[in-house]
């Protein structure tokens, strides 16, 4: 008997996650990628070069990965959408450009395929060490999103968000996904239709401020006739430098601020597994949270009123989502590939006490481990 | 500046940054007298700059689409920008140490891949914004602020380093020599391909304060002093070749 299939769903494609991203990114209309080899993202540049060739877009390897980013930056005030893919060590390198592209409010995205680090570090293997260089990778205030898939299905689906959450709010985005899930191959289904957002390039007001105190300016692009001035230096909202005016320099850190952190509604995304009436939660992202879920689901077998908030935004951080599990589960579990990153964020808003459970040796956590906590620590 | 290129300024300038009797503003004249020659639209017109004094020839003072980025990644920045939307005439303009030292990498590949982009570089042999250290460009024997007792290093021949890396124009002229600059910027912008303009530009206030030269009178007299033929260079010895400015065009 044949299977069963909905008309209205699409079909199935296997597809590995790297790859997923370089499709996703074509479709929601990525039309230059800079980019540097590096294991374990290289899938993604391989496949995206080929893709560009076939729709009228730009490639380049560029020399390393501070070229890369500063080229994705030019290319997006040149009117494209732009991404890079890297991994730790060119992450590293890319932090200097990131600060730029945040406080020029520059578009674009960037995927991280997460490897365990530091400094080399292993190149072929899973880790999720890079939560705090997502937020706090660049000197200075500094507020940009990132998204955390947890399949290939996402890593199609939060490439095409990342993108509309940097033509949105002019900002670069995230995704921070790692290596178990960028080489992993699984189903996905591939929609017709989705929303595609893109920045406001002409309009009142300067490109560089905005009248609302979280507002995003309007964004010309070069050749526009915007005589634009864009400058990493502190700068007002025409563009002009000002680096010794408190009040500019004020101002504008704290627009940048609240252009994302007044808007976390919209951006950040969680879900919940078996809440209702969890007396203990784990709290997951990515990979970690897929061995959390199938943790909880065995861990009901067995009587025990185990939950699951899981996030696909990392930053800005769910601090709602935080303090309303916390005040509703004896314990909040803490499972992810590093020695506590997340779980030490978490801790500021959670009323219930936070355990953590980490590994680095390289591999993804089994559900088996997180059982067994659970009956150890917690029973 | 005449009022002929006040066309190209910027509106709302507050008035130069640059220090008395400081090389850039020359060659902002040059830059601007040499893109007016050649007739593009100023809305097809791009300069990016790094960090630096030289940096802020065309940020704020040009009044086309300007991009002043991070230091010594003007070049990527510019090929990212000049490869997304091609019709863009893109033009660098940065200082030395930002180009060649932190930046050589970007310089190099640029000149390899021949993008099309013509890059100037406003040479004062000194860092000059963060306090006149050695830079890779500084004479030996030249003091400097981390060189008290002369630097010991050579030089790069820029002109050499760029044509070896694949340029399809590079020349060198002194901002005392503002005719043949201009000359070789317009020539460097009607070229396609990669392209590289060494602009010598004196810097009274870091270098030439600490080497004998605080009279702006002696600092340009020795620029142009020193000033020899590209064969009238390479008779010399090492040594004293890189005491000197081999004028004129190298790759053409």
């Amino acid at each position: 008997m044949p299977p069963s299939v909905d008309p209205k769903k699409p079909p199935q494609t296997l597809m590995q996650g790297n790859v997923a991203v370089a499709e996703a990114a074509i479709r929601v209309g990525c039309r230059f990628f800079g980019g540097y080899p590096i294991t374990p993202s290289s899938e993604v540049m391989m496949r995206i070069a080929q893709l560009l060739r076939e729709n009228n877009g730009t490639f380049i390897q560029m020399e390393d990965e501070i070229a890369s980013i500063c080229a994705v930056i030019g290319a997006s005030w040149s009117g494209a959408k732009a991404m890079t893919a890297t991994s730790g060590p060119g992450f590293s390198l890319m932090q200097e450009g990131l600060g730029y592209a945040y406080f020029t409010e520059t578009p674009l995205v960037l995927v991280d395929v997460q490897r365990a680090g530091p400094a080399t570090g292993q190149a072929t293997h899973v880790a999720q060490g890079d939560v705090m260089q997502f937020k706090y990778g660049s000197h200075g205030d500094y507020y940009p999103i990132a998204l955390a898939p947890w399949s290939v299905q996402e890593l199609y689906d939060l490439t095409i968000r990342s993108f509309n959450l940097a033509e949105k709010y002019r900002v670069p985005v995230f995704l921070a996904t790692d290596e178990a899930i960028g080489h992993a191959r699984e189903n996905i289904e591939i929609y017709e239709e989705f929303e595609i957002v893109d920045r406001v390039r002409e309009g009142e007001g300067m490109p560089f401020g905005h009248d609302a105190p979280d507002g995003v300016p309007v964004m010309p692009a070069f050749g526009d006739g915007a005589s634009l001035m864009v400058t990493g230096s502190t700068h007002n909202p025409q563009g002009f430098r000002k680096v010794d005016d408190p009040d500019v320099h004020n101002n504008l850190v704290t627009r940048l601020m609240r252009k994302t952190m007044d808007h976390v509604d919209d951006i950040v995304e969680t879900e919940e597994y078996f809440l209702d009436d969890a007396e203990i939660a784990f709290f997951a992202f990515g990979i970690s949270a897929r061995t959390a879920v199938a943790a909880v689901r065995r861990l009901r077998e067995k009587g025990v009123k185990a939950g699951l908030l899981r996030t696909r935004t990392l930053w800005p951080f769910p601090e709602k989502q935080i303090t309303e599990v916390g005040k509703q589960v004896r314990a909040l579990i803490v499972p992810e590939l590093n020695k506590g990153m997340m779980a030490s964020v978490a801790r500021g808003y959670s009323q219930a006490p936070v355990h953590q459970i980490n590994k680095t040796n390289g591999y993804v956590l089994e559900p088996e481990e997180l059982i067994e906590y659970v009956e150890e620590e917690l029973s | 500046m005449s009022r002929a290129m006040e066309k190209y300024l910027r509106e709302g300038l507050a008035g130069t940054a640059f220090c008395p009797g400081c090389g850039h503003g020359i060659l902002l004249g040059a830059v601007l007298r040499a893109v007016d020659r050649i007739g593009v639209k100023k809305e097809d017109l791009l300069f990016v700059s790094g960090i630096g004094c030289a940096a802020w020839i065309p940020s704020p003072n040009i009044g086309t689409d300007t991009l002043h980025t991070l230091h010594g990644r003007a070049v990527a920045f510019a090929t990212g920008a000049k490869l997304a939307n091609p019709k863009l005439k893109t033009i660098v303009v940065s200082g030395d140490g930002d180009l060649t030292s932190i930046g050589g990498n970007h310089l190099i590949h640029a000149a390899r891949r021949n993008v099309d982009l013509t890059v100037i570089c406003a040479d004062n042999q000194i860092y000059g914004m963060t306090g006149g250290q050695t830079a890779s460009t500084t004479p030996v024997g030249a003091k400097s602020s981390t060189d008290p007792g002369g630097n010991i290093y050579r030089p790069f021949d820029l002109c050499k380093l760029v044509s070896a890396a694949g340029a399809r124009y590079t020349a060198r002229y002194p901002v005392t020599q503002p005719r043949k600059l201009i000359d070789a910027i317009e020539k460097a912008l009607r070229q396609d391909g990669f392209t590289f303009v060494d602009a010598v530009s004196p810097c009274p206030t870091q270098f030439g304060r600490r080497n004998q030269m605080a009279n702006l009178k002696k600092l340009y007299s020795t620029v142009e002093s020193l000033c020899v033929t590209p064969a009238e260079a390479e008779a010399m010895d090492e040594e004293t070749r890189l005491h000197h400015f081999a004028i004129g065009e190298f790759v053409a």
